[in-house]
């Protein structure tokens, strides 16, 4: 189907708008819609990440080209699969995608660093002190089953004083 | 305290009260932060055993915090098919909720307006909204809830790039800043392409009542920023108001233009939508909101239908297919919809009493005495 404002380019934008209880449909390509303003609600992929995905998998084609050979060490996705489907596997992802990130970023969001709210804790600082609780939780249960009391005793001081830090900012709560 | 699902859905929406500042305009305004959990893999990835790990670790955390507290947690694996569609047409849940077997989860507090999604897209979807312009609160509520989920859980941050997400246009802030706005003035006098091209120039997105992909009904649109990296989310949250602002002002003279210009042609066109709904046997999910659309239009403008707005914003939600069965109580066809939807809106505008001191009824506990 051929664009209905420039009659030249193919239609890749299919625009629904209802006025008056009539169904008005549009058919135009890219550059027409966005002169329009039409391009963003419809694309389901924000439009620079689509196009900018489709230009590395063109990329990756060369398989000597070490992008395309990107991995991620923690949760195994492939830089290739990466701009398949456009979504992360991990927050490792981005450190191991480092160096095509950056053009991405650019594109996307005009902007490589971020500058808005942070966190206090640093990321190494280790797991969120539910987590931790979970994790010991499971451990004491463990230690209970193999009979390993003293092991048990030992978990349950730590859970102890772990779970005093969790309630000491709320106030007067007795477990 | 919301006990069951039942008792959720059919409690009005706060957020649809038709309440706060140009609510006339405005339905709604919402913020969403995307968060994950440090060495867990996002959703998509995770095997099933991981994923169900992060659900019990977010509803440890929400029933440690003292905040949240009265509001009612459900998970996927418990959810029928009508029950989801009924969380998605209350904006609680994306459709994607439910695409796969992945567990998850969903909490909402007490008033409805919050709540957050677990394994979605990210691991954490924190969600506020609050009736009418007023992004500030809702971004205050949405913080207040990361604050006390982040004093047991530890999400996923990298000091460049801010908060790391499941897909990159999200990455930095996690913030999607967005409002519900209805444009009955701007369609009618033909202006809203232009408005809609100048919104898009900015950087901003406009979609339907529905999210992305959806249709635009009832003149209503979802307009929202794009971009997450590189800017604060106050300056987000600023830039999205002040583009509100403008459209309100646009919207609003665009109104006044219709009644001064032709005040008989848009009064006959607003009535006689009054009159289809309230008549109507037959109505279609599409044909309602449109209609609704002019009413509400109505109503704004001081015509007097005897219904307010957060009535009429809450038929556009209860007339949707899925609150349309719950109400009724059965599954139906399309075609049976059609006519029970045509039943539930002409109770609702027959109910007013024409009689001078009308006005919507508020209370249900009837009091004998006065008058």
């Amino acid at each position: 189907m051929k664009c209905e404002n420039c009659g030249e380019r193919e239609a890749s934008v299919h625009f629904t708008q209802i006025r008056n209880n009539r169904k008005n449909e549009m058919h135009l390509c890219k550059e027409c819609a966005k002169s329009k303003g039409f391009h963003n609600p419809l694309d389901d992929v924000p439009f620079p990440l689509a196009e900018f995905l489709t230009s590395m998998v063109k990329h990756g084609t060369a398989p000597s080209d070490p992008i395309a050979r990107l991995v991620c060490s923690e949760c195994g996705m492939r830089f290739i699969d990466f701009s398949r489907i456009g979504r992360f596997g991990c927050g490792q992802c981005y450190t191991a995608f480092r160096a095509p990130l950056e053009d991405l970023f650019r594109k996307i969001h005009g902007a490589t660093r971020h500058c808005g709210r942070t966190i206090h804790r640093p990321p190494q600082s280790g797991p969120g002190l539910i987590e931790e609780e979970v994790r010991l939780k499971d451990e004491l249960k463990k230690a209970i089953e193999r009979e390993d009391f003293e092991l048990a005793a030992d978990l349950r001081d730590r859970l102890k004083s772990l779970t005093i830090d969790t309630s000491a900012p709320s106030t007067g709560e007795t477990a | 305290m919301i006990r069951s699902f039942d008792e959720l859905v059919q409690r009005p929406v706060t957020w649809l009260s038709g309440e706060g500042e140009h609510a006339e305009v405005v339905l709604s305004s919402r913020i969403r932060l995307a968060r994950n959990l440090s060495r867990h893999r996002y959703p998509a990835r995770a095997e099933v055993d991981e994923a169900r790990a992060v659900v019990d670790l977010v509803k440890t955390a929400v029933e440690k915090s003292p905040l949240v507290q009265g509001g009612a947690f459900f998970e996927s694996t418990e959810l029928g098919e009508i029950e989801r569609d009924l969380l998605v047409e209350r904006h609680l849940i994306s459709p994607e909720f439910m695409r796969d077997e992945t567990p998850r989860g969903l909490y909402v507090d007490d008033d409805e307006a919050a709540s957050l999604m677990i394994n979605e897209e990210d691991h954490l979807r924190i969600q506020a909204v609050r009736s009418g312009l007023d992004i500030k609160q809702a971004l205050d509520r949405a913080r207040g809830l990361e604050t006390q989920l982040a004093e047991g859980l530890s999400f996923d941050f990298d000091s460049r790039l801010g908060f790391l997400t499941a897909c990159p246009t999200n990455v930095g802030t996690g913030l999607r800043v967005s409002v519900l706005i209805h444009l009955p003035g701007l369609v009618l006098i033909k202006e809203m392409d232009t408005v809609l091209s100048q919104v898009n120039k900015i950087g901003l997105a406009v979609r339907g009542f529905y999210g992305e992909g959806s249709d635009v009904l009832g003149n209503l649109f979802q307009v929202s920023n794009q971009t997450t990296l590189g800017r604060s989310e106050e300056d987000l949250v600023d830039s999205l108001e002040k583009v509100t602002r403008q459209l309100l002002a646009y919207e609003s003279n665009a109104r006044r233009r219709l009644f001064t210009d032709a005040p008989d042609h848009i009064r006959d066109k607003i009535w006689r939508a009054f009159g289809i709904l309230a008549n109507a046997r037959v109505l279609s999910s599409q044909e309602v909101m449109n209609l609704l659309s002019a009413v509400r239009l109505g109503v704004a403008m001081g015509e007097s239908m005897g219904l307010d707005l957060g009535q009429i914003n809450q038929l556009m939600l209860s007339t949707q297919p899925a609150h349309l069965q719950h109400h009724f109580g059965k599954t139906m066809t399309p075609e049976e919809r059609d006519v029970a939807r045509a039943e539930l809106v002409r109770k609702q505008l027959t109910k007013r009493r024409p009689i001078r001191r009308a006005g919507p009824r508020k209370s249900d506990h009837s009091e004998p005495d006065s008058e």
